[in-house]
């Protein structure tokens, strides 16, 4: 017994021992990590951003160097901090504020302590950088706009946020990350791949050498340009041309699908979020609830397409073979579609398609609608027909352009229309309204626009979108496949025709453009808001849509101003300026130009702030 | 018989095996302590070069040893022992104080640490004092000897203080009670040790209720006529004063920096950064080696600097490191049957005074080794001692040769008794 009493005592501490290696070495891996926050610090190598150009090749978006201030909270030592404040302008508390959150992130990483210094600030501080054990200076890039225009198209430069960092690991403290646009959409083709590299420390600080002779070391890969569909031109053309107006304007050249303009009003100058002033400004623009800078209505404003829609009406009419060219209504400034139900029309006489849609008649197009629907024993039928017919142009559905999704806009199916009268009773004559463009249909600016695309190209589009090439890649397969309409091609010669009339002949008779066949149609859309919880009627909206020229069509086009009244007023005369200006290169109607660049509804938009009675559609 | 070879008899595996701790010790404290630029391997202004400088000059002293007659040890035991008590004293009038330590001597750039000689001196003595025939361990004057013999140079280490150095005697308990000892000092020893930690860990209130109900199952549970209540009521009493005790000997026995190693252990309130440090980078080191380490002179924190004091009590942190949990592993293998070798070699002697010697030389190492490395790992409180053979360190590495090898020499020695 008492001998192998020592014998016991060895092999048992050595089993001991052993387990509890076991447990250190492999079982716990936590220590590896804690091995590599300890000796091994890793350096970043930061691409330079991809450039963006527009069609022509115009560099619309480039990089200026910027230098943030790192800061990692464990090596601080001996901080004069006074000193420290006064060279880089900031009060004693946010340098508190900010190595907290610092140390919140991770002791041991570099978070940013001041973002984005210019030069100047950066030359000041990187003298004395010595004294300030703990803090490093990193160079990024940030974005330098060569136009004031496309802010909601090119979205912006962020930097990530912890919900961000914790998705995704390849985004670190302090990286920047494009927000909303092609920024967003393209992030990871425009940012390129940041170089990594292992650096062995020892217990001070001091770099002793790459980790392993470099072998986990990569070297930083370039973000790639990309080229945009954009025309920049036209894109400024466009921005200037909604001068104090709301709205949108959005221009795709059909046979491909290119958004050669996507202008939302009011915009902001993209440099606006550049910089440290970005997020001061950024929260300026966002809690402008009133004019709403950042809201991009060509995407996201559900519009009543009025007008416009009567396009849709007559195909739909004439596939469905309830009309045909030569069917006749009798207008009498409106017509009665039930009993005691009259829809008004400024219009009277006899019409036939190619009239009606040149003096834009609501009883020829009303008349037709009733006809569809009811050519189904039930309206249920009849309405799903109609919407089935409209979805194939994309409408009452994401568009999948490569944007932000924006919405979905409205077809109403017989479902819709179950809900909101859920013991039936509804019959084509309740939804009448459809028919012109007025009833529950709601469309984006860019379905709109996408719509007439479509009837340029006499049934088909292409899924419109921004990217036109990434260098040295082929874009999505889903911008080539064509997409058709259940619309027959033979169909859309009359209708067209008819466009072509309305600069001829009809309601834009005095916004033709010399030396182009411009097909078009305008809009007048009742829209209301709710004013202090009161649903209040205000000015129409001014809508346009038009392509051109009527032979080979190159631009297809939609304009809403908002409470512009009606259609001829505003947006059609800048659809017709933006057509010259894309199809010409300048401008001959210097008028109207000047007209429009100088004048605009902040009256209109003010007297609905005033908390005044006040009367609509009325024409100074 | 007088003109044998010095080399008839002798035990050549844990000669190897000490040459393989030796050369891999020096390996480890050559990648724990290697500079920037890479210099020859006998650079004496480099701890490796001064590590290579120790080794082989352990070689003559091996000879010297081997070559010198194994009586000499029974016969002048007595004297090395008041010799090294000598020593341990004239420390406090000669020595040179490091981190609050008297426990050098120092001669130009080298340093002698009495304590380790001391060790071996004890041991001599003890094993002479054990082998005397008249000697009984079971009567109480006998064992008060015995430990009198430990106490004396455990005395002087403490007052250095140097409590790791004291605590490696008493490993000599161990050899007591191979030799006779009752066993209820180890047992008592042992309980000691554990209710301590645990009066630490748990209130004493739950530990008292505890200790009374084991009392009460032991005395229920034995036969009746070993039943004796007044016993009973006693070890209770004596137990509940002990743990009453430990909050206060803690509180004011222990020094602040003993205190911090204990709480670091139990993970209280403990600073990284601070007295949290040295145990969280061993851990780090240790742990981040995983199965086949990072590859010999690739350990990061090693190389890194990381680990304080890494080439002498920390010098296990860069096996585990470098080599791994498989590395780690034949270290410690190596150990172990370099261990059980001892005591193999012990229980053939024929005669007690090298049986009881060989007892100490296993108990000693056994003890380092032991307090070393579960210190590294968070098994144990953090005590300051070497690894035998392994640790970067004349001293240490001459004591540890000289203890070994006269237990070697004693061993080829045995058919010349009687």
């Amino acid at each position: 017994m008492r001998k192998i009493l020592l014998p016991t005592m060895i092999i048992a501490a050595t089993f001991i021992i052993v387990a509890r290696l076991f447990y250190l070495q492999i079982l716990d891996d936590s220590y590896i990590k804690k091995s590599e926050n300890n000796a091994i610090k890793i350096k970043y190598e930061y691409p330079e951003r991809g450039y963006i150009f527009d069609r022509n090749g115009k560099l619309m978006v480039a990089n200026q160097p910027s230098y943030d201030i790192m800061v990692t909270p464990r090596e601080m030592k001996d901080i004069d901090t006074l000193e420290f404040c006064k060279l880089l302008n900031i009060d004693k508390a946010y340098f508190i504020e900010k190595i907290e959150k610092a140390k919140v992130y991770s002791p041991m990483l570099p978070s940013v302590f001041l973002p984005q210094l210019n030069k100047r600030e950066f030359a000041a501080f990187q003298e004395r950088i010595r004294r300030f054990k703990g803090f490093d200076i990193v160079k990024r890039s940030l974005r330098d706009y060569q136009l004031k225009a496309g802010a909601n198209v090119f979205g912006y430069i962020t930097q990530v946020n912890d919900n961000i960092i914790k998705k995704d690991p390849y985004y670190k403290s302090g990286d920047l990350i494009g927000r909303q646009g092609v920024e967003e959409m393209y992030e990871e083709i425009l940012r390129g791949v940041k170089g990594v590299k292992y650096v062995q420390r020892d217990r001070d600080n001091r770099e002793i050498g790459s980790f392993k002779d470099g072998i986990y070391d990569t070297i930083a890969v370039q973000g790639q340009d990309i080229t945009l569909t954009l025309d920049a031109d036209l894109q400024e053309y466009g921005e200037k041309l909604m001068f104090e107006k709301r709205g949108g304007i959005v221009a795709i050249e059909p046979k491909t699908g290119e958004i050669l303009a996507l202008v939302t009003a009011p915009s902001y100058d993209p440099s606006l979020l550049v910089g440290r002033e970005r997020s001061k400004n950024y929260t300026m623009m966002f809690n402008d609830s009133i004019s709403k800078p950042l809201y991009d209505r060509p995407l996201l404003a559900e519009y009543p397409p009025g007008s416009p829609f009567k396009i849709l009406t007559g195909l739909i009419g004439l596939q469905e073979e309830v009309i045909d060219t030569s069917t006749a209504f009798v207008c009498r400034h409106g017509f009665s579609y039930g009993r005691g139900a009259f829809m008004k029309c400024h219009d009277s006489g006899t019409n036939r398609l190619h009239q009606a849609i040149y003096q834009s008649c609501n009883t020829y197009f009303g008349s037709t609608f009733k006809l569809i629907i009811d050519k189904y024993p039930k309206p249920e039928y009849g309405v799903n027909a109609w919407s089935n017919h409209l979805k194939s142009f994309g409408l009452g559905d994401f568009l999948g352009y490569d944007l932000p999704p924006g919405r979905r806009g409205l077809v109403p199916t017989s479902k819709y229309y179950k809900r909101w009268y859920p013991n039936g009773g509804w019959r084509s004559s309740t939804i009448i309204s459809n028919a012109i463009g007025q009833g529950e249909v709601l469309m984006t600016p860019i379905q709109l626009a996408n719509m007439m695309a479509t009837v340029a190209n006499e049934g088909w589009y292409y899924t419109p979108h921004v990217i036109k090439k990434i260098e040295g890649k082929k874009i999505d397969k889903k911008f080539t496949t064509k997409h058709y309409t259940t619309i027959d091609k033979q169909h859309y010669k009359p209708v067209i025709d008819g466009l072509f009339d309305v600069y001829n002949r009809g309601t834009a008779y005095y916004l033709r453009v010399d030396g182009i066949e411009i097909c078009g149609k305008t809009g007048t859309a009742e829209n209301f808001a709710k004013i202090n919880g009161v649903q209040t009627q205000l000015d129409d909206h001014s809508i346009f849509v038009a392509f051109a020229p009527r032979n080979n069509p190159k631009i297809a086009i939609a304009v809403f101003v908002e409470n512009g009244y009606w259609g001829a007023r505003w947006a059609g005369p800048i659809a017709s300026l933006m057509i010259e200006k894309y199809l010409k290169g300048k401008v001959t109607q210097k008028a109207r130009e000047d007209y429009i660049l100088n004048n605009g509804l902040k009256a209109t938009y003010d007297k609905y702030l005033s908390g005044q009675p006040f009367s609509i559609n009325q024409a100074r | 018989m007088k003109n044998q070879k010095v080399t008839n008899n002798i035990d050549w595996i844990s000669i190897l095996l000490y040459t393989l701790l030796v050369i891999l010790g020096w390996m480890t404290i050559y990648s724990a302590s290697l500079p920037e630029e890479q210099t020859s391997i006998f650079d004496m202004s480099q701890i490796y070069g001064k590590q290579m400088l120790f080794i082989f000059l352990s070689i003559p002293l091996i000879m010297v040893i081997l070559t010198l007659d194994a009586k000499i040890y029974d016969k002048y035991a007595f004297i090395f022992y008041g010799f090294s008590i000598i020593l341990l004293m004239g420390l406090f009038v000669f020595g040179s104080t490091i981190k609050g330590q008297t426990n050098w001597y120092s001669f130009g750039g080298f340093g002698f640490q009495p304590s380790e000689f001391a060790k071996i001196a004890t041991s001599l003595v003890l094993a002479k004092f054990l082998s005397d025939v008249q000697v009984n361990l079971k009567t109480t004057n006998h064992q008060l000897i015995a430990f009198a013999i430990i106490a004396v140079p455990v005395g002087l280490i403490l007052m250095q203080p140097d409590a790791g150095s004291a605590m490696i005697f008493f490993s000599l308990i161990l050899v007591l009670h191979r030799e006779g000892l009752p066993a209820w000092y180890l047992w008592t020893g042992a309980l000691a040790i554990l209710l301590f930690f645990l009066a630490l860990l748990v209130k004493p209130v739950f530990l008292i209720a505890f200790v009374a109900i084991g009392i009460l199952v032991q005395f229920f549970l034995s036969r009746r006529m070993y039943r004796n209540p007044i016993i009973s009521a006693f070890v209770f009493v004596a137990m509940t004063g002990f743990i009453l005790s430990v909050d206060y000997v803690y509180e004011t026995v222990l020094e602040d920096h003993q205190k911090d190693r204990i709480n670091v252990l139990f993970d209280k309130n403990v600073n990284q950064k601070a007295e949290g440090y040295n145990l969280n980078q061993s851990m780090i080191a240790i742990g981040s080696g995983g199965w086949f380490g990072k590859g010999y002179l690739e350990g990061t924190q090693t190389k890194g600097g990381f680990v304080p004091e890494q080439h002498t009590d920390y010098i296990f942190t860069t096996v585990g490191e470098e080599w791994g949990f498989v590395g780690a592993i034949v270290v410690l293998a190596l150990f172990v049957t370099l261990l059980l070798r001892i005591i193999y070699m012990a229980e053939r002697q024929k005669s007690k005074f090298s049986r009881t010697y060989g007892y100490c030389v296993a108990a000693i190492l056994f003890m380092h080794f032991f307090v070393n490395i579960t210190m590294l790992i968070k098994l144990f409180p953090t005590i300051g001692v070497p690894l035998p053979f392994f640790s970067y360190g004349g001293s240490s590495l001459f004591a540890f040769t000289i203890l070994l090898f006269i237990f070697i020499k004693m061993d080829a020695n045995r058919v010349n008794e009687w």
